[in-house]
């Protein structure tokens, strides 16, 4: 080794810039490598460094621009803090006001739990069956059907649009038209200015849009099954469709089974943007209220950041709560 | 009777062996080729007999029926963008409004054109932007994402599970509330009015990680093992192997990055108009009012057409994977 490393200083010319640094470097190393061997720890961590260095890139960039602001924000929760002038700390303060003193954040509790409990397994359990319907499809044929059904979350604005259109409240609103034509109301209903009517239609536009990432993923974990996995089930007695699902298909795709639950948490628990477009900001007796909306109500409107933040821990602990449970289950499939 | 039995062991070896040089020849075509690019007419109807393994074509009418029930539902709201576009102005307003267009038009896409022409700065300028910024975070994000979803994914390294923890969090976070500490961050990285404050965040989404590194987890090992023992680096097991057994997951990133990108407006962290991106310029064009709603639908109808046009090209390149062919 030492041998070695006097091989190649001889080699630079120890006269230019470059083969200096070459030299300096090789030095630095030595010492790591010296430094290494006292615990075994490092030295693991010395004998991986390729694989530390590839990493390092992302772990940067990540660290600035993901780890920083929710660090930032988490401690923001425990000030007041308006923007304009520095955060002051309360304390408890704003936990205390979220849980004691607002009706309204209990009301958005309650009903992002109802979207969340319905919209969550039932969109979870759908993406899955299209994708794995649509599998088997030659591959354009596939590629264009993937395409009408993840539709409502390439279009946007759009695909609100249409459910706006759908449930307005006059005569012409086509739920109503449809309604009035088969004779079941004679007046129309005025969908989503009634606080009875909101938090349904909300979870119907919802479970609709739930065909996303998630769906596009799974997709992906189907294609990374090996075929052979199936043939060697067909040779071992596995006689159908659904024998063939539970023992081999889903226990093939458990990570990205797992992947596709948390952004299924993660995407039912944020639930925002449909009530909002929907039925209004703030809808009717808060009927549509969302914890989202709740945060976007101080952040936004009110510029209570330190209070918004307060929220979005709160939002943050209930998700990875959800996420611990959610894992046992997934450990369990094809068991 | 002994001529005759040589002969007949003649022929049966004339035929073993004729069997044998032909399945040599077939295998030798298939491991010849790179898993990822298998496209020969023989493989393709190979693969369609397996599939017929556990099918009942009574089964495949009716879920092909219920499909395009559904989808039929679901692909209502690009029905729309795509017929609005092509209504006069007067249609645009019509209440309730036609699912499909009744008079075709083109005005909307010559107006957009007027407009465009007119444009304080070129018009090429914010396309070029959008693609600029569209490639290089696609392509950075999948790269620097993958490279490090690789080790979190087969190796047990000390710290590995803290990272792992953390990148999963910090999917759940709400956006709302990070916003303000962002922009900070942008303003003290000095990158604020540069097209880096929109590429670098997205290169550094946890998303595109956590699905890297979940679908990495199914590579089998013994495949880096022995390609380790091949004497291959790291980065060249990650290049060469891993990458392509993962190439579902790739597409479906590139999908969902190009997409993001391809939207994003960058309205809060660039100022100079030389650097504003395609979505910003189009949808400032569109919102001056009432008489631009058919431009407005006009641009909708181009804004959406690349990531469709995107979405089908590499969709359609995901077929099924062949990891574990070369291990008998």
């Amino acid at each position: 080794m030492e041998n070695k490393h006097q091989q190649n200083t001889n080699a630079i010319p120890a006269s230019s810039k470059k083969g200096k640094l070459k030299q300096k470097l090789e030095e630095l190393s030595v010492k790591i490598d010296r430094w290494s061997r006292k615990k075994p720890f490092r030295r693991k961590m010395y004998l991986n460094r390729s694989l530390y260095l590839m990493m390092l890139p992302y772990l940067v960039l990540f660290i600035l621009f993901t780890v920083t602001p929710v660090l930032m924000s988490f401690s923001l929760g425990f000030t007041y803090y308006n923007i304009l002038e520095t955060p002051k700390w309360v304390g408890w303060q704003n936990y205390l006001d979220l849980f004691l003193n607002d009706p309204i954040f209990i009301i958005a509790v309650k009903n992002t739990l109802i979207i969340a409990l319905i919209t969550g397994p039932i969109g979870y359990i759908l993406s899955f069956i299209v994708a794995w319907l649509i599998n088997e499809l030659p591959r354009y044929l596939r590629s264009i059907i993937t395409l009408v059904f993840y539709a409502p979350s390439i279009a946007g604005a759009a695909a609100l649009t249409i459910w706006a259109l759908i449930f307005s409240s006059d005569i012409y609103g086509y739920a109503n038209a449809y309604l009035i034509d088969w004779g079941i109301i004679t007046e129309p209903i005025t969908w989503l200015q009634d606080a009875d009517y909101i938090l349904p239609i909300v979870i119907i536009v919802q479970l609709w849009m739930s065909l996303g990432v998630n769906f596009l993923a799974m997709i992906a974990g189907l294609k990374g099954i090996n075929r052979e996995y199936y043939e060697a089930g067909a040779v071992d007695g596995i006689r159908n469709r659904w024998q063939e699902l539970w023992y081999i298909t889903l226990p093939n795709m458990k990570s990205i089974l797992l992947f596709s639950a948390v952004i299924q948490i993660a995407g039912s628990l944020n639930v925002g943007a449909v009530t909002t477009t929907l039925a209004g900001f703030p809808s009717v007796q808060y009927a549509g209220h969302t914890i989202v909306n709740h945060l976007q109500d101080y952040g936004h409107i009110r510029f209570d950041m330190g209070y918004a933040s307060a929220i979005a821990t709160i939002l943050f602990l209930s998700a990875i709560l959800l996420n611990k449970l959610i894992r046992k289950i997934i450990r369990k499939v094809g068991t | 009777m002994a001529k005759k039995d040589v002969d007949l062991n003649d022929k049966i070896k004339k035929r073993e062996e004729k069997k044998r040089r032909r399945n040599e020849r077939k295998s030798k075509a298939i491991d010849s080729r790179p898993f990822a690019e298998i496209s020969s007419l023989k493989i393709i109807v190979k693969s369609r007999r397996r599939k017929r393994i556990n099918r009942s074509r009574f089964g495949d009418i009716i879920l092909f029926i219920i499909l395009c029930f559904a989808g039929l539902i679901s692909a209502l709201p690009l029905i729309l963008i795509v017929s609005n576009a092509f209504k006069p102005l007067d249609e645009i307003f019509l209440y309730p409004p036609n699912l499909i267009v009744r008079n075709p038009t083109l005005n909307n896409f010559r107006d957009l054109g007027v407009v465009l022409a007119t444009s304080l700065v070129p018009f090429s300028r914010y396309f070029f932007n959008t693609v600029f910024v569209t490639i290089l975070g696609t392509v950075g994000h999948l790269f620097v994402a993958s490279m490090c979803a690789y080790p979190l994914a087969k190796y047990k390294l000390p710290g590995n599970k803290v990272i792992l923890g953390t990148i999963t969090y910090s999917l759940m976070f709400p956006a709302a509330v990070t916003a303000i500490p962002h922009f900070l961050i942008l303003t003290w990285l000095g990158l604020i009015n540069t097209h880096w404050s929109i590429i670098l965040p997205v290169i550094s989404s946890s998303l595109g990680l956590y699905l890297m590194r979940q679908s990495m987890v199914s590579v089998p090992t013994s495949l880096l093992e022995s390609a380790k023992l091949d004497g291959a680096s790291e980065f060249t097991i990650y290049r060469k192997i891993v990458m392509p057994l993962v190439k579902p997951a790739s597409i479906t990133l590139i999908i969902l990055n190009f997409r993001s990108l391809w939207e994003a407006q960058g309205s809060v962290t660039i100022f100079s108009e030389q650097k504003k991106m395609l979505s910003y310029a189009l949808t400032q064009i569109a919102t001056a009012g009432p008489a631009r709603q058919g431009t407005l639908a006009a641009v909708s109808l181009i804004m959406i057409t690349v990531p469709i046009i995107m979405f089908i090209v590499s969709q359609s390149h995901m077929i099924d994977t062949m990891a574990h062919s070369g291990m008998k």
